[in-house]
């Protein structure tokens, strides 16, 4: 019966090609550029150090003074940043009270090669202390980090990552040589295996959050003594002294690592502990308001997707909505058109799922149709999200879950659109409509 | 023609002429906001940027070598660039409009008082002013004699020994409304400045929003950084030449250093806008989109109805109606549901315009859009029926003792 009725939906959408295939691209194109922006979506908010980002933290504490400034620059402010002052990161840091912790900046400096046919280059990279790697589990493919003792000791050591490594040293592995960054000698002590965290989540979010890796690590404290330049934004409120170390210029990013939630708890206790004694002193003039945010709850926070994109997300399913409503007012009309046809049927003796099942399959073949093609739609959509010049463009690649929620979406799309004009048709009386006609 | 006939013969429709009205509605809503975004993206595409962007080229320049104060190098280098045939002017800047890069002060009127605006500072050497193109059009360019060093290595602390500013005239209005900002002091940081000229345009190297894309401030304060612009005015023909050579000569001079960035104004605003393109040319693509899909419904949905009203147009016809009045009903018919849908639709734009507004800092949509959305979605309704309406009109009076 089912082949049946399925040669019939072919025979009823034959007779009217054209708005048959309008009607299919129409729900191809809708789930298509609805597809293509969910992908895009959902890799972008993947977790980028998954099994390890539930116990990452940004502590937020507020240095603020209360504003005399216009509501304009106060109302930015009031998403934390994250930022803090040489003081703060460096109390925070040496009080040692997460399980790990890190200050860090990001820096990009000139890298100068050791044999002479090369030109000097820049790369970007992080100054950072050293429980970086144990915090966030770098992979080393030779070496390690640096100590604690190395930080106090403004060790002119580097970690590098593995591409700057093989363009310095090609395959020999460069642990135990120099490198020249800027004008200082720097010891390599550390290569990093693949490491890719997408976003690049420890660094400012910015809109070089995405595509962007790191190709080198030093150690904060030796990188401050030298004024070797810091990338990103700073924020001063007051002048005197050198901004970089007073207690008026935030800059740096800060991370923890608490590996529980008691732990948690304790830790914003005396990251408001820490702000009450700052008022004491004169600093933290707003009023005490310490956070703790994970990682994930980070991301969002500082809107690391992009308001176009989401923007273009609401934008496809808009499109998507009104061509559901476009197909089942389309369908309807044509199903009730055939009134006629019903109704003898009806009383042929059809029962109303009869009618049910023969019109669902109809409207399922443009759904399905309309699927299929959306699929490649999306692929298209996919491709061409991919050619754009942002950092997320490379990232844009459909995974099987995305492939089959596609799938779902249309069958979905299909039964909805399909559904009501259905029900509607089977209640069609058989008498009544052989009457009028 | 009446109405009242229609609206009942409506109601023996009831479900498809609302997915109809809530067809049109939605693509109404949707598309008063899409056309506002996008005209408020082209405006932003348009912006000038008060240089003169056709004859300007940089290249950036990082020294590596200590050795030389950033002073007297800038001055080698200038003097090399200058001599470069073709080149009318040059100058050292730290920034340029839509550079990314920048140096933000809260202007002050009095010491520690209320920050009145937050501008881009902009420094270079002198000519700087002559190099970009920009129009004074009140008091004069810097004097030789204004110009200090910007003081990197100090945190900028040459912003408390600069004499003299000049402003652009959005800042200018916006810290003096309805005065003459000529002669006025301002604090940009610790100590007062005297403002002794305002440029007609400048945009700042990285816009935030429309109110503030220009509060910029020009300083005579000399770049002393390792890292430097130079920016070189040429003919627009000359440009790409002009780069090569320019690199080229910088390295001549010395190679221990990094020469980056090297491009064209026109190619630096292509960049800054690119992804604003990219969002405009998919704005217009979803607005088509959907306007076609709906005219798409509308003339499907007409010409289900022609098919099946034959017989009752076949029996109007009969009874004296003519061509005309057939084709009449089914226009009024259409108005009605566009009109009803429209009206929907606008009370559907604001609503969609205030949670844009909550989440994507939106301002408030202007009623006009509405109402062209109106007068297009009309229009498209009227030209989507004809056809159909027009096959209706065809249907003989025969048609009426026929079945089906």
């Amino acid at each position: 019966m089912l082949g049946y009725y399925f040669v019939l939906a072919l025979y009823s959408l034959k007779r009217n090609r054209v708005m048959t295939a309008l009607m299919i691209v129409a729900i191809a194109i809708g789930i298509g550029a609805s597809m293509t922006m969910i992908t895009v979506l959902h890799v972008m908010s993947g977790d980028p150090l998954p099994g390890r980002s539930a116990q990452l933290y940004v502590p937020a504490i507020d240095p603020y003074p209360i504003s005399k400034d216009a509501p304009k620059v106060a109302s930015k402010d009031t998403t934390p940043d994250g930022a803090m002052t040489w003081p703060d990161a460096m109390y925070l840091l040496h009080a040692a009270r997460a399980d790990r912790q890190a200050a860090m900046a990001g820096g990009s400096v000139p890298v100068q090669p050791m044999q002479d046919t090369q030109r000097p280059f820049f790369e970007s990279g992080h100054y950072v202390s050293a429980d970086f790697f144990a915090m966030f589990g770098t992979p080393f493919r030779a070496g390690s980090g640096w100590t604690a003792q190395d930080d106090e000791a403004h060790a002119r050591v580097a970690v590098l990552s593995a591409e700057l490594d093989r363009k310095l040293f090609g395959n020999a592995l460069g642990i135990g040589r120099t490198v020249r960054l800027k004008d200082t000698d720097f010891r390599v002590v550390g290569v990093l295996g693949p490491w890719h965290p997408q976003p690049l989540f420890y660094a400012q979010i910015d809109d070089r959050s995405f595509g962007h890796d790191d190709q080198f690590f030093l150690p904060l404290a030796t990188a401050q003594e030298l004024k070797l330049p810091f990338d990103g934004r700073m924020s001063c409120w007051s002048n005197g002294g050198d901004a970089r170390n007073s207690d008026h210029c935030t800059w740096l990013q800060f991370w923890v690592q608490l590996d529980s939630a008691a732990k948690a708890r304790a830790y914003r206790v005396f990251l408001a502990n820490y702000w009450r004694d700052q008022q004491a002193h004169g600093r933290f003039q707003r009023p005490v308001d310490a956070r703790l945010y994970d990682l994930m709850d980070w991301l969002t926070l500082q809107r690391v997707i992009p308001d176009d994109l989401r923007l273009q997300l609401w934008l496809a399913l808009g499109f998507l909505g009104v061509c559901m409503v476009n197909i089942v007012g389309l369908l309807l009309a044509k199903f009730l058109r055939r009134s006629g046809e019903i109704s003898v049927r009806r009383a042929l003796g059809a029962r109303r799922r009869d009618i049910f099942l023969q019109l669902g399959i109809e409207s399922s073949v443009i759904g399905l149709a309309g699927g299929m093609l959306g699929l490649a739609i999306a692929q298209l959509g996919l491709w061409s999200v991919r050619q754009r010049p942002d950092g997320y463009a490379q990232l844009a690649q459909m995974d099987l879950a995305m492939l089959s929620a596609t799938f779902a979406l249309a069958v979905l799309a299909s039964l909805l659109a399909g559904l009501l004009p259905a029900w509607r048709a089977c209640r069609i009386a058989p008498a009544m409509q052989l009457k009028t006609q | 023609m009446s109405l009242p006939p229609i609206a009942a013969a409506l109601t023996r429709h009831r479900l498809t002429a609302l997915l109809l009205i809530a067809q049109v509605s939605l693509t109404c809503a949707i598309v008063c906001n899409v056309a506002f975004m996008i005209v408020h993206r082209v405006t932003q595409l348009g912006l000038a940027s008060g240089v003169a962007e056709n004859e300007l080229v940089m290249i950036d320049s990082t020294d590596l070598d200590s050795r030389t104060p950033p002073l007297v190098r800038h001055d080698t280098d200038l003097a090399a660039l200058r001599a470069i045939g073709g080149v009318s002017s040059a100058a050292a800047v730290d920034t340029l409009p839509l550079y990314l890069r920048e140096w933000a002060n809260g202007i002050t009127l009095v010491q520690d008082g209320p920050t009145r605006a937050v501008a881009a500072a902009f420094n270079g050497t002198p000519g700087e002013l002559a190099t970009l193109g920009l129009k004074l059009v009140e008091g004069r360019d810097f004097r030789p004699d204004e110009y200090v060093p910007i003081d990197t290595a100090h945190d900028w602390a040459g912003i408390d020994r600069v004499p003299a500013v000049i402003v652009t005239r959005a800042l200018a209005q916006r810290l003096f409304p309805g005065q003459d900002a000529l002669g006025k002091s301002i604090y940009p940081d610790e100590k007062p400045v005297r403002i002794v000229g305002v440029v007609d345009h400048l945009l700042r190297p990285r816009l935030h929003d429309e109110s503030d894309s220009e509060y910029v401030t020009l300083f005579p304060m000399l770049p002393d950084a390792n890292e430097v612009t130079y920016v070189l005015r040429t003919s627009p023909q000359d440009r790409d030449r002009v780069l090569k050579e320019a690199t080229d000569a910088l390295l001549r001079l010395d190679g221990e250093r990094i020469v980056r960035h090297a491009q064209t104004f026109t190619q630096l605003r292509a960049d800054y806008f690119r992804r604003n393109r990219t969002m405009i040319g998919l704005l217009i693509a979803a607005a088509l989109g959907l306007l076609f899909v709906t005219a798409l419904g509308i003339a499907g949905l007409a010409s289900f109805w022609v098919q099946q009203r034959k017989r009752s147009i076949g029996i109007r016809r009969a009874v004296g109606a003519t061509r005309r009045d057939i084709l009449r009903y089914f226009q009024t018919e259409n108005f009605l549901i566009v009109s009803t849908g429209v009206v929907l639709g606008s009370i559907l734009a604001y609503a969609l315009n205030m949670a844009l507004m909550a989440h994507y800092e939106q301002p408030r949509l202007p009623v006009l859009y509405p109402v062209i959305g109106a007068i297009a979605l009309w229009l498209l309704g009227q030209l989507a029926v004809f056809g159909p309406a027009l096959r209706a009109a065809a249907v003989p009076p025969v048609a009426a003792v026929r079945s089906g």
